[in-house]
């Protein structure tokens, strides 16, 4: 099997399972105490017009008719109309989506930086001072609530020292990126930890493999060595665990940015939720579920990419 | 002499104490001469090649003395040690699947090599490249230069294997038992290999091995070694004709025969190897050894010189 037929079957896969993180969303949101109707009405509605609501919410055919209905409106990017703010739930997501995505990107990304160096660095220098100080600082980022280093940061850098804006978006994407930061460093630190943690272990394995020594012994300078042999194949074994991260770092995303009033998509889950306003869970849950299969689709691509070893 | 190895000592730190797994080794290697250096597994033989590459890890300790045409390997500066290793000293390892990087295209692993150590432009390098698996017994080079280790059979990647060692023309390569994780055909193929690459080359080879046969068949000379030590060397034809150390001669009876000795019983060596944490006080092949004498328990034999033989062992007039 070559490396495309590969690709198109990783891409086959995808269908049904987003056909079945429907299902699941469409029966959670039924299993949720509490019914649409009476959250549009209140409590003292005719029972004229709950048939009347029941009715047109669609919800008097039959269940499985419902799951199409609903299914095929998915299809359509058709997921109704938000209870709180009577507008369609897929203007509202589309609005709200940017900043998420630019918060988890870049936290993403402050990740990165800080795991990859200091995990060579930790790696490198194994046990000694250099390492146990890195492991420890990190343990304190991982045990540590993601809403109480959120505020830490921003007492400290926002309110005391002013060096960023205590919350908010902005305007345009220099503002974006500004207001975004110390929420996105907020939400880096733990998932830093873990990837740190993680390619460390794998540095230390692949350092005394064999072909690291065979590299050495054919004369190639330290950085070559570190670059090309051991990193690449430290990688692959982390790369996973990135692509499994994706998912609680858009729970994060959710505390992050009530926390630091980011008009995101976890805000508005929070807000969602505390409104019972379900046709915007629903399609919320869905998009974050598409997201993180996204998310582990091109983790499966990148591991491709890096060792040859897969798809064969 | 071209390389030259002095009271080579390697002690390994281990979470249980030292391992003197390497205790004063001497060595001598002319240019373009074969030396077999033999042994059984844990008898250091692996180790002193490592050290003499400086190759070992952190938790080694290495002392005594490497000299590469005169040059002391262990004191050389690191840009120095990068251009010994690769340019003038080549390296192939036990296990072909595990030295090549999974992950790179036997192409770049023999490329970087060159990058490396020659003046060449890219077009320079892959047509070396090729040059080299045409050396080495590769057909279809420019195929197979873009795959990767696992497309390639055990033999194949031992090829390749040497082919990257000799990518900058070495004056001296060492081989760390390179037939052992081969099949007995492929293992004939690739000594038949390294001999012709050391005749065409003109390059000298320290061949480890824990296969008397082998060395038989490619060395001219030959150190035993047992337990750290080097307990005999000399020419490979007159140490096999008449041994001079109790466990040379243990090893030749329990090695399958040819023309005369063909037929003859074979006799196991007892007991097994010993441990290298705690180094014995006489001979450290003593408690196997069948013609010892009292001597032997209690102090170890200093190593005598005849000729070209050397050899250290106090019942050698009775073997």
């Amino acid at each position: 099997m070559n490396k495309g037929t590969w690709l198109l079957g990783r891409l086959a896969q995808i269908v049904p399972s987003f056909v079945f993180i429907g299902i699941v969303v469409f029966v959670l949101a039924r299993l949720l105490p509490g019914d649409p109707v009476s959250a549009v009405l209140g409590d003292h509605a005719t029972d004229a017009t709950v048939a009347r609501i029941t009715a047109q919410l669609g919800l008097d055919r039959s269940i499985p008719v419902q799951l199409l209905h609903f299914l095929g409106g998915v299809v359509q990017g058709e997921f109704g109309t938000s209870i709180a703010y009577r507008i369609p739930v897929s203007r509202l997501i589309l609005e709200r989506l940017p900043a998420t995505l630019i918060l988890t990107g870049l936290s993403m990304a402050i990740a990165l930086a800080l795991a990859v160096p200091l995990a060579f660095i930790a790696a490198l220098k194994a046990n000694r001072w250099p390492d146990l100080l890195i492991r420890g600082v990190f343990q304190v980022g991982l045990s540590t609530p993601i809403f109480y280093v959120g505020l830490l940061l921003l007492t400290v850098l926002a309110a005391w020292a002013h060096l960023f804006p205590v919350g908010g978006y902005g305007e345009g994407w220099g503002e974006h990126l500004w207001h975004l930061f110390l929420p996105a460093l907020t939400l880096a630190l733990s998932f830093a930890a873990v990837l740190m943690r993680s390619l460390r272990g794998a540095v230390l394995d692949v350092i005394n493999a064999e072909f690291v020594d065979f590299a050495r012994a054919k004369g190639l300078r330290a950085r070559l060595v570190l670059g090309r042999h051991v990193l690449r194949n430290a990688l692959i074994a982390t790369v996973s665990l990135v692509g499994l991260q994706v998912g609680s770092l858009l729970g994060g995303a959710v505390i992050t940015e009530s926390v630091f009033a980011v008009p995101g998509v976890g805000r508005l889950m929070v807000e969602s939720i505390f409104a019972r306003d379900y046709p915007v869970i629903q399609a919320l849950t869905l998009v974050l579920a598409v997201f993180v299969s996204l998310a582990l689709l091109a983790t499966d691509i990148v591991q491709m990419w890096l060792d040859p070893r897969v798809g064969k | 002499m071209s390389l030259v190895v002095r009271d080579l000592r390697v002690v390994f730190d281990t979470p249980k104490g030292p391992v003197w797994a390497v205790d004063g080794v001497d060595l001598e290697v002319a240019p373009g001469a074969v030396l077999g250096l033999v042994g059984e597994s844990g008898s250091g033989k692996s180790v002193t090649l490592r050290a003499i590459a400086r190759l070992l890890h952190a938790n080694a300790t290495v002392s005594g003395e490497v000299l590469w045409e005169d040059e002391d390997v262990l004191a050389m500066p690191p840009d120095r040690l990068r251009r010994l290793r690769g340019a003038e000293i080549g390296i192939v390892f036990q296990e072909p699947m595990a030295a090549l990087n999974p992950v790179l295209t036997i192409g770049l692993q023999i490329d970087e090599s060159l990058e490396a150590h020659t003046e060449l432009d890219t077009k320079g390098r892959r047509a070396r490249a090729l040059e080299l698996l045409d050396l080495v017994g590769i057909a279809a080079g420019g195929a197979r230069l873009g795959q990767y280790p696992h497309e390639f059979s055990g033999g194949m990647r031992q090829r390749a294997m040497i082919a990257i060692a000799l990518a900058s023309s070495p004056k001296l390569l060492l081989a760390d038992d390179p037939t052992t994780a081969l099949d007995v055909t492929i293992q004939d193929q690739i000594l038949r290999l390294l001999l012709r690459l050391k005749a065409e080359l003109g390059m000298g080879l320290v061949l480890v091995t824990h296969d008397l046969g082998v060395v038989a068949q490619t060395c001219e000379r030959v150190a035993v070694m047992y337990a750290g030590r080097v307990c005999e060397a000399g020419p490979v034809a007159s140490v096999f004709a008449s041994p001079r150390h109790a466990y040379t001669q243990a090893l030749l009876r329990a090695m399958p025969g040819e023309g005369a000795r063909a037929g003859a019983k074979l006799v196991p060596i007892p007991g097994q190897a010993p441990r290298l944490d705690r180094p014995a006080q006489g001979c450290a092949f003593q408690p196997r050894c069948t013609v010892s004498e009292s001597a032997c328990e209690t102090r170890r034999p200093s190593m005598e010189t005849d000729g070209d033989r050397r050899f250290a062992c106090y019942a050698e007039a009775r073997l």
